[in-house]
C-alpha cells in the first residue's frame, strides 16, 4: 500500500510524549460519534484510512453510515457531494496530503463551486508524517484551499477547538475544510469552547509584538510569548484557526496596536496564513512582518519534531523572529 | 407524489408523461434544434454531443424521471446527473421544456450574467443536480446520491449520463468499483457511446472497447442499445435494475450530431457552431421549430 500512512501510526515518534499532550484526532472521532447519535444525517467517508482517522469506533457503531471507498480520493470527494445532494452530511476523512492534492478539482468543483454540504477532514496535516517524507507532508493545503471561494477553512489548535470545529461544521450549511493534526499538542482552550468562524481568539494580550499562529503552532507561540516576557517584551498571541473567513479586524488591530506581526504556521511560507496576513496588511495597513513556516524546499528526512526545529518552528525560533522584527537581533542562548 | 409530467411549455406536447416513442422523438428533435439555436446565438457550444444525447434526455425527462418542476428540491425526486456537462445546452432545453424555468430564457445561453452558463450550475438553474464540466465527476457524485438514498431508506433512483470519451478519466472506474462494492442497484449509468471525442474517434485516441466487458468486469448489469430508439430505451428503463443487487450500465450507441446530416459523425462538430443557413437546414431535417 504505497499511499498507506499506517506504518507511521505504529512508528509515530509522538507516541512517547507525555500524557499532558493530546492528539486532536481523538477529539475529532469522539465528537463525530456524539453528533451521529443525535443527527441521523451524519455519515463518514474514508479512503481506507480507518485507523489514521481514528474512526474505527464510528465504523463499529454506525456501520450503515460509514462508507469506505478504498484508496480512491477523487471518487471519495464526489461520493461526498452526492451524499450531501441526498440530504446526508458527510465527513470525508483521510490523510490531508492525499485528500487535498489528489482531489483538488473535486474540492473546487464538487464541493466549493457546488456549495455542497460536505465536511472535508484533512488528517495528519503539516509535517506530522515526518520521516515518511514530502510525499506525505501536507504543507500546501492551506495555500490551495484558502483561495477557493465558498470554502470554509479551519485549523484547530487543540482538542477543545477540534471538537468545537466539528460541531460548527455540522451546524454550518456548506463546504468546510478541517485541517486536523496528529502531532500531540497542549490543551489550550476550555472543553466548552465554541468555535466562531471569522473570529481570532486573543489568547494573550500584549502591545509590543503580535504572534499570529494556528494549529500545532499556537502552543509554541504561547511558549514564545513567555520567553519574550522574560526579556521584557509583551507579545500578543492570536489563534488564527479560522483561515476563511478570516478576522481582518483582529489582524488590523494587531498591526496598529503593536510594532509588528510574526505569523507562524506548520505549512509553506508561501500562500498560507502568512501570505494571507500580508495581503491584508499590504492593502490596508502596512506593518513589519516575519513569516515563519516551511521555505520553498522539500523537507529533508526527519521526524515531525525534528522538522519543526529544522525550520525554526519552535518557541525559540518564534522568539528570535520577534526579536529580529523588533530590531534587537536574534537572541543567542 | 404523482409524476408531475411534462409541463406543456412546448406547444402540442402532452401535459402528462408520455410513453409514446413518437412523442419522445418529437421532444428529442426540439431539444436538438433548441440546443443548436442556443449554440448559434452564443457562438459557442457543443453541438455534436447535444445531438447524440437528445433522445436519452427526452426519454428520461419525458417518461422516466420522477421530478417535480414546481418543487425542484423535492427530497425524494429521482436524481439525474449530466456528467458530460459540456452538453448543458441540451440539458437546459429539456429542463425548460419540462417546466423548470421559462423556455424563452434559453435565448440567454452563455450571455453575460445569464444563469445558463456553458456548463450547468445547480445553484442557479432549477433542476440541475450537479455542477459538471470537468469530466469524470458525474459518476462519483451519482454513487454518493445512490448511497444517500440507501442510507435514508428512500426509493428514489439515480441516473447519470456520461460521455464515452470521458471514460478515459480514472475517477469513473474508482466510482464504478464502489458502486459494485455497495451493490447500488438504484444507480443507472448511461453511456452516450457516440464514438467520438473532441479530437478524434475514441478508438483512435485511447480505445474503450471492449466497453461492455469492462463494465461487466466492474460489477455492473450491462445492456447495449440504440440510444436513438426511444421505445428501446423506455423498455430498458421500465425494468431497472437489470440485475438485482447490481448497478446498471446502459451503453447507448449513438451518432454524434444525430439528426442533422452535415453534423453526423464529424469530429469537427464536437464544438461546431451552426451558421444561420445551417440552422435553417437543421430545422427542416429535424421538422422542428424554435419560437423563442
Amino acid at each position: 500500500m504505497v499511499n498507506s500512512p499506517l506504518a507511521a501510526d505504529r512508528e509515530s515518534p509522538q507516541k512517547s510524549d507525555t500524557t499532558d499532550l493530546a492528539d486532536c484526532r481523538d477529539a475529532f472521532s469522539r465528537t463525530l460519534m456524539q453528533l451521529a447519535e443525535t443527527d441521523p444525517r451524519v455519515c463518514v467517508i474514508v479512503n481506507d484510512s480507518v485507523s489514521s482517522t481514528k474512526l474505527h469506533p464510528f465504523q463499529t457503531k454506525f456501520p450503515d453510515r460509514f462508507v469506505n471507498v478504498g484508496i480512491a480520493e477523487q471518487n471519495m470527494l464526489g461520493v461526498g457531494a452526492g451524499l450531501a445532494n441526498g440530504g446526508m452530511v458527510p465527513f470525508v476523512s483521510g490523510a490531508s496530503c492525499f485528500l487535498t492534492a489528489r482531489a483538488m478539482e473535486q474540492i473546487k468543483v464538487d464541493l466549493a463551486y457546488s456549495k455542497a454540504n460536505v465536511k472535508l477532514c484533512g488528517m495528519s496535516s503539516g509535517m506530522a508524517y515526518g520521516q515518511l517524507g514530502p510525499t506525505h507532508h501536507s504543507i500546501e493545503d492551506i495555500a490551495w484551499t484558502r483561495v477557493i471561494p465558498d470554502l470554509r477553512v479551519i485549523v484547530p489548535a487543540d482538542p477543545s477547538e477540534t471538537a468545537a470545529a466539528v460541531r460548527f461544521a455540522l451546524e454550518y450549511e456548506g463546504p468546510v475544510f478541517l485541517r486536523i493534526s496528529r502531532m500531540k499538542v497542549p490543551r489550550l482552550l476550555p472543553p466548552e469552547f465554541v468555535f466562531r468562524p471569522g473570529k481570532a481568539e486573543m489568547l494573550r494580550q500584549g502591545n509590543d509584538v503580535a504572534l499570529l499562529a494556528n494549529g500545532v503552532m499556537v502552543g509554541r507561540a504561547l511558549e514564545a510569548a513567555t520567553l519574550l516576557e522574560q526579556q521584557g517584551i509583551q507579545a500578543r498571541v492570536l489563534n488564527m484557526s479560522s483561515i476563511k473567513p478570516v478576522d481582518e479586524q483582529a489582524i488590523l488591530d494587531a498591526a496598529r496596536g503593536t510594532r509588528g506581526i510574526v505569523t507562524v504556521e506548520e505549512g509553506l511560507r508561501a500562500g498560507g496564513l502568512g501570505g494571507m496576513v500580508a495581503e491584508i496588511l499590504a492593502t490596508q495597513h502596512c506593518a513589519p512582518m516575519r513569516i515563519l513556516g516551511v521555505p520553498d524546499i522539500f523537507a529533508p528526512t526527519g521526524n515531525a519534531v525534528f522538522l519543526l526545529e529544522h525550520f525554526g518552528l519552535t518557541a525559540q525560533g518564534i522568539r528570535d523572529a520577534a526579536l529580529d522584527l523588533l530590531g534587537g537581533g536574534p537572541s543567542i542562548a | 407524489m404523482s409524476h408531475p409530467g411534462i409541463a406543456g411549455q412546448v406547444e402540442g406536447f402532452a401535459a402528462e408523461p408520455f410513453a409514446d416513442p413518437a412523442e419522445l422523438q418529437r421532444l428529442a428533435n426540439h431539444i436538438r434544434l433548441s440546443a443548436m439555436t442556443m449554440t448559434h446565438r452564443a457562438g459557442l457550444g457543443h453541438t455534436g454531443g447535444d445531438l447524440s444525447a437528445a433522445d436519452i434526455l427526452a426519454t428520461l425527462y419525458g417518461a422516466v424521471l420522477r421530478v417535480n418542476p414546481t418543487e425542484p428540491q423535492w427530497p425524494e425526486r429521482d436524481r439525474f446527473i449530466l456528467s458530460k456537462g459540456h452538453c448543458a445546452a441540451a440539458l437546459y432545453a429539456v429542463l425548460s421544456m419540462r417546466g423548470f424555468f421559462p423556455q424563452n430564457e434559453l435565448a440567454t445561453f452563455m450571455g453575460a450574467l445569464s444563469r445558463l452558463n456553458g456548463h450547468p450550475d445547480r445553484n442557479k438553474v432549477p433542476g440541475v443536480e450537479a455542477n459538471t464540466g470537468p469530466l469524470g465527476h458525474g459518476l462519483p457524485i451519482a454513487v454518493g446520491c445512490a448511497l444517500s438514498a440507501r442510507m435514508r431508506g428512500e426509493t428514489w433512483r439515480t441516473f447519470v449520463l456520461t460521455g464515452d470519451g470521458e471514460l478515459q478519466e480514472g475517477s469513473n472506474w474508482e466510482a464504478a468499483m464502489s458502486a459494485h462494492q455497495y451493490g447500488l442497484d438504484n444507480l443507472t449509468v448511461i453511456v452516450d457511446r457516440n464514438g467520438l471525442q473532441q479530437g478524434d474517434f475514441t478508438e483512435n485516441t485511447v480505445r474503450l472497447n471492449p466497453l461492455a466487458a469492462k463494465w461487466e468486469a466492474f460489477g455492473f448489469g450491462v445492456v447495449e442499445t440504440d440510444g436513438h430508439n426511444s421505445a428501446a430505451l423506455l423498455e430498458l428503463f421500465a425494468r431497472l435494475p437489470l440485475v438485482k443487487g447490481k448497478p446498471t450500465c446502459i451503453i447507448a450507441h449513438t451518432v454524434k450530431g444525430k439528426g442533422v446530416s452535415f453534423a453526423e459523425n464529424q469530429p469537427a462538430w464536437h464544438h461546431g457552431v451552426p451558421t444561420t443557413e445551417e440552422l435553417g437546414n437543421a430545422a427542416l431535417e429535424l421538422e422542428a421549430e424554435v419560437t423563442w
